[in-house]
């Protein structure tokens, strides 16, 4: 725990884990000071007819879409809504996932077989196809899109801390912390779920980058955030008809998407190999 | 046997099973015994003999897949196997029974301080605590009070001294990592000493440590014992280490008692057979190492009588039918076993 530092340090000294974590630093920072960045903050809902499909210029810096907005601005408002989509998509199924693992884990008993096959259950549907169903059910709208991934997404939390708390209650401190008779729930805060907190905060690295990526598919799909809303996935469908003249309309969310993604995927990575424990005695003997 | 009144913790034709694909293993098949206040027991037995699987049904944490069949475990006057759960784990498991596990590198959490996991066990073991405080609700509430905190830092402190770690102060700001073996099994008697119970169970507590190191460690849990009037169930399959420190050794063979004796007369005039066979194994110079022929029976399908016989030389037809009952012999000298060495050998 009061390894913390030691842990960035190290992360940082991986080039990949390091540019991973200044993608989402600068994602971050954009979707905070979008409306201070941004050169057109105004045109990001309007319409601007006369300057429709515009191709990048000093002034529109991404070029202008079918609207006759500026992309740049839109970019920089859709991270606001990309980041949110994911934090609480991630977050839910976060709170779903790990209370499911650690009582299934540690209760071998029927009540977590029984969870473990509800979530085998939602696992053996792929989550794109199970977060279309669920999106085209509810309706269009942001909401139902974190609604739909969350619902879908717990599960990889729930089997992640299953297996961790499963190969832990074998160790000999826990063992010991049920002898010396510490009460179950303490033993499950305080010895357990500390032990699991690596590959989670892992997990939801990766899952940050893939949870982006659904979103995405959603809002090409037309599922996700209802128009005007500057939503990178709708934006590409959008520009689909434009291309390839207008080149630019679909390539700046593309390409927003990708960074993002690439960015949760490499800090992830570089966590798991600071974090992981497996990897970490090998290391350490 | 003795009286009751005497003792302070009876096992009375205790039998443990487990369910496994196999079929049902009877691993503690009838098990007596007795501990006075302030003994040193050790149960002394080969690998799979039944020593863990007893340790563990005292203190009331066997697997999911055991099943209590039968028996009583008597502790301080009380049915600890018809004591509510709550109750057990509460008052009795970590408070007046408690434990030290075998493997001292393993027992600590990496992730915590020594001194966190101390003052933990304390928040929830403390001999200050008064009984069933801060359960359910309330307890995943309640925070560690401050005045018993104070108090109980000072016995943490002077524990840590009568253990003898070096350096006590600054020992509960480290993690379990800086210490060595020794000074980790050091603080693991700290920490089943610090509530101040009435017995410790050790499960073989020196086994993973250097032979230099096991003596200290047996000594000072030894001294401590006796210094604070605590009875200390030890088991081991090392018959040197019951002998450093016993009052007392009670022999385990395939989940019975076969044997049991204070340690004088057990090492001088031992009767059952197997125990015979288990002194003989151990190295003495000038001889040749003799072995046990034949191995631990399956527990599935025990032979039937005595269950040692298919390893016995001196076994005859009624050990291989019925099960010998138990002989007194000299005071607190007992031996389960038709043919026990004070005779001479069946023709």
């Amino acid at each position: 725990m009061r390894a913390a530092p030691a842990i960035a340090a190290k992360l940082l000294r991986d080039p990949s884990a390091a540019l991973g974590l200044l993608i989402i630093l600068l994602l971050v920072a954009v979707a905070v000071l979008a409306p201070l960045i941004a050169t057109h903050p105004e045109a990001v809902w309007d319409m601007n007819p006369r300057h429709r499909l515009l191709p990048p210029s000093e002034t529109y810096l991404f070029g202008t879409d079918r609207m006759g907005a500026d992309i740049f601005s839109r970019i920089l408002f859709g991270a606001r809504i990309t980041l949110t989509i994911a934090i609480v998509a991630v977050g839910a199924a976060l709170m779903i996932g790990v209370p499911i693992g650690l009582i299934s884990g540690w209760r071998g008993t029927w009540l977590g077989e029984t969870l473990m096959r509800v979530s085998d259950i939602f696992l053996a549907v792929p989550q794109i196809v199970l977060a279309i169903a669920i999106s085209q059910t509810l309706g269009p709208s942001i909401e139902n899109v974190i609604l739909a991934l969350s619902v879908t997404y717990w599960p990889w939390f729930t089997r992640l801390v299953h297996a961790e708390v499963r190969a832990l209650k074998n160790e000999t401190f826990i063992e010991a912390a049920v002898a010396l008779g510490l009460p179950t729930w303490r033993i499950v805060l305080m010895h357990v779920l500390p032990n699991v907190l690596s590959p989670i905060i892992v997990r939801i690295s990766l899952g940050m980058g893939f949870t982006i990526l659904t979103a995405s598919a959603l809002g090409f799909l037309g599922l996700g955030a209802p128009p005007p809303a500057p939503e990178w996935g709708r934006m590409i469908s959008e520009a689909r008809e434009f291309l390839p003249e207008a080149w630019w309309s679909a390539l700046a969310p593309g390409l927003a998407i990708f960074l993002v993604v690439m960015g949760f995927n490499l800090l992830g990575d570089g966590l798991r190999d600071v974090l992981d424990p497996r990897i970490r005695r090998g290391n350490t003997g | 046997m003795a009286t009751p009144g005497d003792n302070l913790l009876e096992v009375e034709s205790l039998r443990v099973s487990f369910r496994t694909e196999a079929g049902t293993a009877r691993v503690l098949d009838g098990v007596n015994l007795a501990l006075r206040a302030g003994e040193i027991m050790g149960l002394v037995g080969e690998s799979g003999c039944g020593k863990t699987t007893l340790a563990n049904a005292i203190l009331g944490i066997l697997a999911a897949n055991a099943r209590h069949e039968a028996g009583r475990i008597r502790f301080a006057g009380e049915d600890l196997l018809t004591m509510p759960r709550r109750r057990m784990e509460d008052e009795v498991r970590g408070r007046r029974i408690t434990f030290i596990p075998q493997d001292p590198y393993g027992s600590f959490n990496p992730l915590f301080t020594v001194g966190a996991q101390t003052f933990e066990v304390m928040k929830w073991k403390s001999p200050l605590r008064a009984p069933g405080a801060g359960r359910g609700i309330a307890g995943f509430l309640s925070r560690y009070p401050r005045a018993r905190r104070r108090t109980d830092a000072k016995a943490i402190a002077q524990m840590l001294r009568a253990v003898q770690m070096p350096d006590p102060a600054a020992a509960t700001g480290k993690l379990p990592h800086e210490f060595s073996g020794g000074q980790r099994q050091r603080l693991m008697i700290a920490l089943a000493l610090l509530p101040q119970p009435r017995l410790v169970i050790a499960d073989e507590p020196t086994t993973a440590l250097d032979v230099t190191i096991q003596a200290q460690i047996l000594k000072l849990l030894k001294e401590l014992a006796k210094s604070g009037g605590i009875s200390v169930l030890l088991t081991t399959h090392d018959l040197g280490t019951a002998y450093e420190i016993c009052d007392r050794i009670t022999v385990m063979y395939a989940g019975q008692v076969v044997e049991t004796a204070p340690v004088d007369d057990f090492f001088r005039r031992p009767h059952h057979p197997y125990t015979v066979r288990l002194l003989d194994s151990l190295p003495r110079p000038g001889r040749a190492l003799s072995e046990i022929g034949g191995e631990v029976p399956r527990l599935i399908d025990p032979p039937a009588g005595c269950r040692f016989h298919p390893r016995c030389t001196r076994a005859t037809a009624i050990c291989r039918s019925e099960h010998p009952p138990v002989t007194q012999l000299a005071s607190g000298h007992e031996v389960r076993c038709y043919h026990p060495l004070t005779e001479a050998a069946p023709p």
